[in-house]
């Protein structure tokens, strides 16, 4: 089986968030770690390759320095990496990333795909359900739990008040909920492996069935009008009471805000 | 792609089990703002089966029109039959805006439907009002006017971003629950009910659902809560989170932790709030014994009302909260849940 995992390198948002000029974010600027949900993918796939035999690759784009979150994952235990990365690809909305990727995956072999539900950094969760639509595959979103059976993937697929059990020929695309699983440590072996391994790198010629018009900041459809660092609000009031005036004082500020 | 032929604000009117969503009342309402400034109007695209006689329901909420598509096919959600029957009718109706609730479906059909018909997707939106692009006249580009901007968070809250889809029909844009508002239902609207039905032709892209798993109400999303009443490692232990889980259950409200708690092992992972957690914006977040680091902050500062209770002075997080009390939380806790179980009684 093969398997191929969308990984990101994400800005730790606890370093605070700096933008280009044209409001896109510096991320060269900004600390970084591997997205959460995509770690938790990765795990799924490593889990699988445990179980039943599997050779992953992971898969990003990004800068040249998104190679670090690929040595990464290989020192979990990924087998192979893909840098995307190239100067005409920055700038991406969802749409333009999932072209990307979905023409990097094109030239790999999968019965797998599986990335995280959804970055820390955008939020959307959109990336993963485009690059199944991309490659005409069928998509499960939010998997809690994923089994194979044959030629087949067995995934509870997650909702707000229910699951379904959802079986899907494979190749199929899954997006992973950083509740599926606790992911591994790198071990001392992997990271000296990781740091022996070749990297592929591809830029944009070696992106296979994709149109110029669909990448980068000129391919994406969606435009940033503007963007700010949130205005923090300040502090409230802060009261040093006894038990009993504590209690009146919140009961009175809820019921003012007419929560009660 | 002619924008020009693209015409009307249309929302998903998303049902579970032949059940409208509250989400999609929501998106009437705002669709109905939408609509006014564009001298335009509403439509529900109801999708399902045997869902036809909701339609009376979505036009008491606002749809001027209701297009149901109804088949067999689509009795419980799959990706694959809905995206083919929501982008059939975007491509059949061409709508100017789309609007598509940010749920577990709505976050795993717009993204799909948004690429079948090549167009931009913007998740999670707050707010959304019809205005300029770019916001001012830029000397050289054509300022488009009469343009879906969307203003979403990101950044776990650290940012907002205001975006625009200007050269793509539909505007797509996904929406937060619990954001925009209802109107009153007029009793006795009817709307234009239209049935279409692209026809289905099930292929590898339809899954197969073995099992539908109805959770039991201990499974609640924090996202999804109204009030979340979050304990740190000033709560002492597990069992003492009995307390919080009173006051919750006096205010209909939910119970949600901060990491310590999680590495600690007293609560499970899906309850933790915070940049590693879960970003949550309840309308009343109470932080009980939680000291406030900027990782747990990022992941609730949104909330519409923050009541702190610490016994520390200095806790960063009463630098956040709208109340705070200094305090002990055992002695304020339980007679907090006393006061308001007595408030509630009399209210009734």
């Amino acid at each position: 089986m093969k398997i191929v995992v969308c990984i990101k390198q994400v800005p730790d948002t606890k370093g605070g968030v700096k933008f280009n000029p044209d409001g896109t974010l510096d991320r060269g600027a900004m600390l970084t770690i591997m997205n959460p949900d995509d770690k938790a993918g990765l795990e799924a796939a490593l889990r699988l390759k445990d179980q039943y035999g599997a050779e992953v690759t992971v898969v990003t784009m990004g800068l040249p320095k998104a190679e670090e979150v690929l040595r990464e994952a290989m020192a979990m235990g990924a087998d192979k990496g893909v840098l995307v990365t190239d100067r005409v690809l920055g700038g991406a909305d969802t749409w333009a990333t999932s072209t990307t990727l979905a023409g990097a995956i094109r030239n790999l072999e999968y019965d797998l795909i599986i990335t995280g539900r959804q970055a820390i950094d955008g939020d959307t969760a959109q990336v993963g359900p485009q690059i199944s639509e991309h490659l005409d595959i069928p998509v499960i979103s939010y998997a809690q739990d994923i089994k194979i059976e044959g030629d087949s993937v067995i995934v509870e697929r997650q909702y707000e008040d229910r699951y379904h059990v959802v079986k899907a020929k494979m190749p199929c695309l899954i997006t992973a909920l950083s509740e599926l699983n606790e992911p591994r440590y790198m071990t001392p072996g992997g990271i000296f492996d990781a740091y022996k391994q070749e990297i592929t790198v591809w830029g944009r010629a070696d992106l296979k069935d994709v149109d110029d018009a669909n990448l980068g900041l000129k391919g994406s459809p969606t435009k940033i009008a503007k963007a700010s660092d949130k205005v923090r609000k300040g502090a409230g009031e802060k009261v040093t009471l006894d038990p009993d005036e504590s209690v009146t004082y919140i009961v009175d500020k809820l019921k003012v805000k007419h929560v009660i | 792609m002619n924008l020009e032929e693209y015409k009307g604000v249309y929302v998903f009117a998303q049902q579970v089990d032949n059940e409208i969503s509250s989400i999609a009342f929501e998106l009437l309402g705002k669709a109905k703002d939408l609509a006014k400034d564009l001298s335009t109007d509403v439509t529900a695209v109801l999708i399902g089966s045997g869902v036809k006689e909701l339609a009376d329901q979505l036009a008491e909420y606002g749809a001027d029109k209701v297009i149901v598509v109804d088949d067999p096919e689509l009795k419980d959600y799959r990706t694959e039959p809905y995206a083919h029957a929501l982008s059939s009718v975007i491509n059949q109706y061409k709508p100017e805006i789309m609007l598509v609730g940010a749920t577990a479906i709505g976050r795993d059909l717009g993204p799909r439907v948004s690429a079948r018909v090549a167009t931009g997707l913007t998740a999670d939106c707050t707010v959304l009002e019809i205005g300029d692009f770019p916001l001012q006249a830029v000397p050289g580009q054509e300022q488009l006017h009469n343009q879906l901007l969307m203003t979403r968070p990101a950044f776990g809250g650290n940012t907002i971003a205001t975006i625009a889809c200007p050269y793509n029909r539909p505007q797509m844009a996904t929406v937060r629950a619990g954001v925009m508002q209802k109107i009153d239902p007029i009793k006795g609207a009817k709307a234009v009910v239209e049935e279409y039905n692209p026809g289905f032709t099930p292929d590898n892209k339809y899954v197969e659902i073995l099992e539908v798993v109805k959770a039991v109400t201990e499974t609640v999303d924090i996202m999804d809560a109204k009030i979340l009443v979050s304990g740190g490692r000033g709560v002492g232990s597990p069992e003492n989170f009995k307390i919080l889980e009173e006051l919750a259950e006096v205010l209909g409200g939910t119970v949600s932790c901060s990491r310590a708690v999680v590495d600690s092992g007293w609560k499970p992972k899906d309850l933790q709030v915070g940049q590693t957690g879960k970003t949550v914006r309840p309308n009343v977040y109470f932080a009980i014994g939680i000291s406030g680091a900027i990782q747990h902050v990022a992941g609730m500062e949104e909330s519409d009302i923050i009541v702190a209770i610490n016994k520390d002075a200095d806790a960063p997080i009463f630098d956040v909260a709208d109340y705070g009390v200094v305090g002990d939380l055992n002695k304020i806790v339980p007679k907090l849940t006393a006061a308001l179980k007595a408030e509630i009684a009399a209210a009734k």
